[in-house]
């Protein structure tokens, strides 16, 4: 196994990243954007591909770095520390890394055109109202030598701004995976307000013409190529919840020792200091399991799933805990709208939902160990 | 060469173990009955305990990190995690735990001089003497640095007088590693001496205390007029405190890890599942499902700290997280280890209420959980206080 520190080269990045998304996208940044009713920031995500950010998992030939899993988590995280909100890991993360498993020109131009910031992509695969990729039931029905794509998506994570569209549908004899723009006839989209402020959108598709040209990888096994991308996406999205989860816990041990009640810090009170030191043990911990997950997607990736799951679920349960110990340790203050942790809160409870849940990653883990 | 050395090493390892392991060793047992602790009085439970000790103790397997001249393997990290996966890929119990092992040795490798290195150490990778640690005083538990054992300066030897008490296994160790107060008016963490004191000696004496699980006895250790050696004091006089802390981070990893590697090393579901009821209530097999989430990222938080170590940051207080974590864990898992056994885990027969009973002592022994969350809000978060 990998060793679970990091490297000389991770360490720089982060800190890059740190002092970037500090100056750039502080979580006044989402805020603006949430007041002017936007729920994309164009003008961030450029700043972010001139980093080189959304070439992080396209290979050097196609004008990306190549830097791999491990890496994305390190930025996903520093992005999730501040909220900062892009496609990242629609784009950069799920769409790249199902484009790697397809090695033909078409896919090495769309890797290219991900890097240079020329295409955002979205994953539509929810139908209900939990992440349920096996049961999907839009229908792809064969017509001549292509497909008709009908029915409705749900909960299309960055899909109201995308350009394109990664979209799963039932075939013939099984799944199969369609890369269409979201711009074709008979795409509608509405976007949808989600509480954390930032892109969704419910998507109709309505007698949609995909030819094979829109298919990758092969029709009727979506999953060669959407399930490396899924669980790169899953590993990157933990990622981002425990930089979130530390973001909420920075704020809360700094109010700890700001303000005073009873003459004294309230973090002098020990019911409250120990409260404070279980959350970082919760923090630490998941850390381990999100450093462990971005190495195995390197270094062993066809057995990623245990890891990653591990992490999704760890992550999924820290950033909860943080952000309910964010307000509660705020007191009134943690309540307003014009303090940030409420930003905190909500995006956790998105991300928590998002590529799959608490559950459904932990059934994935007691599969794995047995259960 | 880097990407075969370790493999090489593994492959011999991996035949010697297949050579060399008694099959009776390799039922992975880690209970009270089955570990060797080794010392003067070791009465072997088996041949086989006795044979696999031997032939590990050749090739320094009790010790596997510990430099060769002091009767370790000389491992490094990569080769120690090697070690491990072997030793649980084979189910192999470990040849020898002790006290020694724990918390002695790497004191001793850090504090200690050349010639107490070569004098204490290899009978403690050889498991020929047993050690107990006596910190612990009526007095003095979370507040450990209010301790009152008295150690006075006799011009060729020390004199010591005091009691201890919670001295695991005192009634079997052939010596003690004590914390002694060397000078009493001092600042508390500043009179502190840590001395070698063997069991034999005058004027020792102890009584031991009965575990709520039946077994494993500690002790209170008395100490009157027991005089001792001047060249067996570890490290500076009044500078024990130093010793004493660095001691506790391997005690609490040693302790964390129990609870880590359980969960890294037979899953729950597993355990659970050998019980009549099983996994069939939903209840219960959500509770084991979160645990062994915990438990695996607890076992990789321990990794992860080792390799953290070994690149040169070492984990100093924030090992207290990795005690805390891996003792809280721990006891949770053996709830549910109770709660899925039903009626039948209920007696004295089998190890079950055993086990879940001395798992209670692991968030109190090597500091409190209370005591961690402390360290961890003033030294790692820097609350006021
Ligand atoms: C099985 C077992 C084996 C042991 N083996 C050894 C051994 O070999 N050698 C040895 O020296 N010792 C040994 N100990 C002793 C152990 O280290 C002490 O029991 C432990 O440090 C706690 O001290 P205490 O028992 O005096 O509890 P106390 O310190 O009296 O604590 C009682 C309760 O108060 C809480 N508390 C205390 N101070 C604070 C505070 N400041 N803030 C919040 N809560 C607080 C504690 O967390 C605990 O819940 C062993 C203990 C056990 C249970």
């Amino acid at each position: 196994m990998a060793k679970l520190v990091r490297t000389d080269e991770e360490a720089l990045l982060a800190e890059a990243a740190r002092g970037f998304l500090d100056g750039a996208a502080p979580v006044s940044r989402l805020r603006n954007m949430r007041d002017s009713g936007e729920t994309a920031d164009p003008g961030l995500w450029k700043a972010m591909v001139e980093m080189g950010w959304a070439g992080i998992l396209v290979p050097e030939a196609a004008g990306g770095s190549d830097m791999g899993h491990a890496a994305a988590c390190v930025l996903a995280g520093e992005m999730g520390k501040t909220l900062a909100s892009s496609p990242f890991i629609s784009t950069a993360v799920i769409a790249a890394t199902a484009l790697r498993q397809v090695s033909d020109r078409r896919a090495t131009e769309a890797l290219g055109r991900i890097a240079a910031g020329q295409a955002t992509y979205a994953l539509a695969v929810d139908e209900g109202a939990k992440f349920d990729p096996a049961n999907t039931r839009m229908e792809a029905r064969a017509d001549g030598n292509g497909f008709r794509l009908n029915g409705e998506k749900r909960f299309v994570v960055d899909g109201g701004n995308a350009d394109r569209l990664l979209v799963l549908a039932r075939t013939g004899n099984g799944l199969t995976l369609f890369d269409i723009p979201s711009g074709r006839e008979g795409v509608s989209r509405e976007r949808r307000a989600t509480i954390d402020s930032r892109d969704t959108a419910d998507i109709r598709f309505d007698e949609v013409v995909a030819t094979g040209e829109d298919v990758l990888g092969q029709v009727d096994d979506a999953m060669t190529v959407l399930k490396p991308a899924l669980e790169a996406g899953q590993a990157a999205l933990a990622a981002e919840m425990a930089g979130l989860a530390a973001g909420a816990f920075g704020m809360t041990v700094e109010y700890l020792k700001e303000r005073k009640q009873f003459g004294v810090p309230i973090g002098a009170f020990q019911a409250l200091q120990h409260r404070a030191a279980h959350l970082w043990c919760e923090c630490e911990v998941t850390a381990s399991a999100i450093m462990h997950a971005g190495r195995m997607l390197d270094d062993d990736p066809g057995n990623a799933s245990l890891a990653v799951s591990l992490a999704k679920a760890r992550a999924t349960d820290t950033a909860q805990r943080a952000v309910q110990e964010g307000v509660q340790m705020h007191g009134g203050i943690g309540m307003t709208d014009a303090f940030d942790m409420g930003f905190y809160m909500k995006r956790a409870r998105v991300a928590a939902e998002w590529l799959g849940d608490y559950g459904y990653h932990a059934n994935i883990v007691a599969q794995a160990r047995g259960f | 060469m880097e990407a075969t050395e370790p493999e090489a090493f593994r492959g011999e390892l991996r035949a010697w173990l297949e050579d060399n392991c008694p099959d009776e060793m390799r039922d992975g047992r880690n209970d009270e009955a089955s570990i060797c602790w080794g010392g003067k009085n070791w009465k072997f439970a088996s041949d086989a305990q006795r044979t696999w000790l031997e032939r590990c103790v050749t090739k320094g397997y009790t010790v596997p990190t510990w430099p060769v001249e002091y009767g370790g393997a000389g491992l490094n990290r990569e080769q120690e995690k090697i070690f491990h996966d072997e030793m649980r890929r084979l189910n192999a119990r470990y040849p020898l735990q002790s006290f020694g092992i724990w918390m002695l040795g790497p004191a001793l490798l850090h504090f200690g001089t050349h010639e107490q290195k070569k004098h204490y150490l290899p009978p403690i990778a050889r498991g020929e003497v047993r050690w107990c640690q006596g910190y612990s005083e009526p007095g003095a538990g979370s507040d450990l640095a209010s301790l009152q054992t008295r150690c006075e300066d006799k011009g060729d030897h020390w004199l010591v007088n005091g009691q201890k008490i919670w001295t695991s296994y005192a009634d079997k160790a052939d010596w003690i590693f004590a914390l002694v107060r060397t000078d009493r008016d001092a600042p508390k963490h500043k009179g502190i001496s840590f001395v070698l004191i063997d069991m034999q000696s005058d004027g020792v004496s102890t009584r031991p205390i009965k575990l709520i699980s039946g077994v494993s006895p500690f002790c209170e250790t008395f100490f009157d007029h027991v005089k001792v050696p001047k060249d067996l004091v570890v490290g500076e006089v009044n500078r024990g405190w130093d010793v004493a802390k660095y001691l506790l981070t391997h005690e609490r990893e040693m302790i964390s890890a129990a609870g880590g590697t359980m969960g890294a090393g037979r899953p729950l579901g597993a355990v659970l599942a050998d019980s009549e009821t099983g996994l069939t209530d939903p209840v219960l097999r959500a509770d084991a499902m979160r645990a062994e989430i915990d438990g695996l990222a607890v076992g990789l938080t321990l990794e992860r700290y080792k390799d953290q170590a070994e690149a040169g940051q070492g984990a100093g207080d924030a090992s207290a997280m990795l005690k805390y974590m891996g003792t809280e864990l721990n006891k949770r898992r053996l709830e549910l280890v109770m709660a899925a056994g039903g009626s039948d885990a209920l007696g004295w027969d089998d190890d079950r209420a055993p086990n879940w009973l001395r798992t209670k002592a692991n968030s109190i022994e090597g500091g409190t959980s209370e005591v961690m969350l402390s360290i961890i809000s003033k030294r790692v978060l820097g609350l006021p206080g």
